[in-house]
């Protein structure tokens, strides 16, 4: 049970590829090993309690640790927001945060210094993982599992704490950052999950993350997913006798291609131009599986696609059963 | 319908979309279709795979752009009548070569470059991509030596990222930001007189010296270049907004992207952006929703047999499942565009990856029109 043994998984990869699906669903298989577990996303989105059911339009409340399920929390975390818990926590008085926070001077400082937004968000992240909250009458979490950005984006949130030590060089935030650092660097305590799908950009992606993470943050991956995975339905035997049922028994009427509508199909044509198409696509994933495989050095972990019109609840969980399968 | 009729007489063409839509291939695809036509044609693109430099012929491609072979599409049937050229947009020289243009002379850009605040913020953080994309794409626009530029934008979460990008920047320097710092009662006169107002000294207890010292300096070498950089950012906003540019947003007929979609649309609505086209890739026949299952089954079983018939019909179902999605998501999409016409790609079973492949989409966008192909 390595991958849930963290305090702190960071999801990343290439856009579109389903980073929120699968952080929905490590979310979910470690709420049912009864866990205590926060998925937190960042940069204002709310895809995490999308694909476990809730209305994109269901007002949320911001900055609170929502309980979706039972053990199963979310939140979206706001760089303003946690400025002002930030600068509470460390001056301790709240008059004199408040002056800060509100002094134009330091709005324009956090505006223009590189990182902090960044910093901050990840901050938050750090102390959503702490065994002893520093949120005043915060319950603390077992996991923690981070929806992050696409790959530059992603790497430069987990890079921000020690990218901001190093600008700022001395005091309490260079020293805060370091702390933050120490944690996203330390494979017993944080794990960052790549994912994938099969097809050429998304793969090299993976691959690049592989190779920046350990370069940058001195991690291994902790897991690799091949998200969306189509299932391999029919053998080479299987489309030869497609073929040639479609070559000697349908006339062969066209049909493929065009986004104009074409002539109606025939029914067993259709049938079987689908099963082919399925099959070349199955095989064309395959070829990107072992790329990122041999790239890796290792399997990843596969992740099937989902014939549904949009992805809920229901297909979170059967993913929540592959990956605890996997386990 | 063809992408051409669209873009009658757009100069400028950003591809904006969420990440993994194949907005890389639609912009490559439309950039090939256009000098097909006729036209000088620049492609701008952020492609770290550099995918779409080895379907070009090339090894690589760099931030300044390079002429595209007409003999590697001669092979797939397309003659060329105009030029394409690409280019892989490099955020970090992008921003050294504006901060060279601006800075009166070599020691303030050397000052300027060399600084760690600079550094960082020219590498490292959000929102540069989108900010060099925009400023290299009105270099190509004043150079005046492409009739039609291209712009394949930034994988960003949030599109509007990309469409504040000069606004923001021109709001930060136009801001109080830089008076507080730079007045001569200012943050950095205080931090090298060491000031002694509350902010000060409470800033100072949370940030250590070095790095309000470091800001300072980087705020002082930046007003030299102020003026040079709120002109060049006024004059981008307005490249943006010229009835000449055009936005095409591109998606897939999946839930999120269509989302994200609808979303930019209003947010180019709000922003008074001209928007064209709307492009929907991997689209699933819908010619499948026509056929019934029951009658594939036993149409197909006498060819090749009935465990074989019933998984392909299993599957065919599962076909009919994408199929239905994708025709409701395009409706919804016409409906909330407002675009009666987009151009839909379908789905292909391999993903695009060479000069083939790249004519095979231009084909789509292109369809029903024109020379060249």
């Amino acid at each position: 049970m390595t991958l849930l043994s963290k305090r702190l998984l960071f999801v990343t990869g290439k856009g579109g590829v389903g980073k929120s699906t699968v952080a929905a669903a490590v979310g979910t298989l470690a709420a049912r090993s009864g866990m205590r577990t926060i998925v937190a996303e960042v940069a204002g989105r709310n895809d995490v309690p999308h694909a476990l059911g809730h209305p994109r339009d269901e007002e949320l409340p911001e900055e609170i640790e929502a309980e979706l399920s039972p053990g199963l929390f979310w939140i979206s975390i706001d760089p303003q927001h946690a400025l002002r818990e930030y600068l509470l926590d460390q001056l301790r008085v709240r008059a004199l945060a408040e002056v800060l926070g509100q002094s134009r001077a330091f709005g324009y400082l956090a505006a223009a210094a590189p990182g902090l937004q960044e910093l901050l968000t990840v901050g938050k992240i750090w102390e959503l993982a702490q065994p002893r909250r520093r949120t005043p009458g915060a319950a603390p979490y077992d996991l923690v599992v981070v929806d992050a950005p696409a790959t530059g984006h992603g790497l430069a949130y987990l890079t921000a704490p020690r990218t901001f030590a190093d600008i700022a060089r001395t005091g309490p935030v260079a020293r805060q950052a370091r702390t933050i650092h120490a944690t996203l660097a330390d494979p017993s305590r944080s794990g960052v999950i790549v994912v994938s799908t099969p097809h050429e950009l998304p793969v090299t992606e993976a691959l690049l993350l592989h190779r920046e993470v350990r370069r940058q943050m001195g991690l291994e991956l902790e897991r690799t997913v091949m998200n969306a995975l189509a299932p391999a339905r029919f053998s080479e035997r299987d489309a030869g006798r497609l073929r040639e049922a479609l070559a000697g028994g349908t006339g062969g009427a066209g049909g493929g291609g065009r986004a104009k509508r074409a002539p109606p199909l025939g029914s067993a044509e259709a049938g079987i131009r689908a099963a082919l198409s399925q099959a070349s696509q199955a095989r064309d994933q395959r070829r990107q599986v072992d790329r990122l495989r041999r790239g890796l050095g290792r399997a990843p972990t596969a992740l099937p696609f989902m014939y549904t019109a949009a992805v809920g609840p229901e297909q979170v969980s059967v993913l929540a059963d592959c990956l605890e399968r996997s386990l | 319908m063809s992408i051409a009729t669209s873009l009658e007489g757009k100069r400028v063409c950003i591809c904006a979309g969420s990440g993994g839509v194949g907005k890389t291939t639609t912009s490559a695809a439309l950039a090939l279709g256009l000098a097909a036509e006729g036209h000088k044609v620049a492609v701008v693109t952020i492609d770290p795979a550099k995918r779409l430099a080895n379907s070009l012929g090339l090894p690589e491609l760099g931030n300044e752009p390079m002429r595209i072979e007409p003999e590697r599409f001669e092979s797939q049937g397309v003659h060329m009548q105009g030029e394409l050229w690409a280019l892989m947009l490099d955020p970090k020289r992008t921003f050294d070569d504006l901060v060279a243009r601006l800075a009166p002379d070599e020691e303030s850009r050397r000052e300027v470059v060399g600084n760690r605040i600079y550094q960082q913020l020219s590498s490292a953080v959000a929102g540069s991509q989108e900010f060099s994309a925009v400023m290299k794409l009105y270099e190509l626009e004043r150079s005046g030596e492409f009739d039609r530029l291209v712009l394949d934008t930034p994988p960003s979460r949030n599109a509007l990222d990309f469409l504040e990008a000069p606004t923001r920047l021109t709001n930060f320097l136009e801001g109080r930001a830089l008076r507080v710092f730079l007045a001569p009662t200012g943050l950095a006169s205080r931090v090298v007189g060491r000031g002694s107002g509350v902010v000060f000294s409470l800033l100072r207890r949370l940030t250590g010296v070095d790095l309000l010292q470091d800001l300072s300096v980087f705020f002082r070498v930046l007003g030299g270049l102020l003026e040079g950089f709120r002109q060049r950012a006024a004059a981008v906003d307005q490249m943006l907004r010229d009835p000449s540019t055009a936005f095409l947003i591109v998606t897939s007929p999946e839930a999120e992207p269509a989302e994200e979609a609808i979303y930019f649309r209003t947010q180019l609505r709000r922003a008074d952006m001209p928007f064209a086209a709307l492009v929907v890739n991997r689209v699933h026949p819908v010619e499948l929703l026509d056929v019934d299952p029951d009658e594939a089954r036993s149409e197909l079983a006498p060819l090749v047999g009935e465990a074989l018939a019933r998984r392909a019909v299993a599957n065919l179902s599962d076909f009919q499942v994408l199929a239905e999605r994708d025709r409701d998501s395009i409706e919804r999409l016409v409906r909330e565009l407002d675009c009666p016409d987009p151009l839909c790609v379908p789905h292909l079973d391999v993903d695009v990856q060479d000069a083939s492949g790249l004519v095979q989409v231009a084909h789509h966008l292109f369809a029903g029109s024109r020379p060249g192909f």
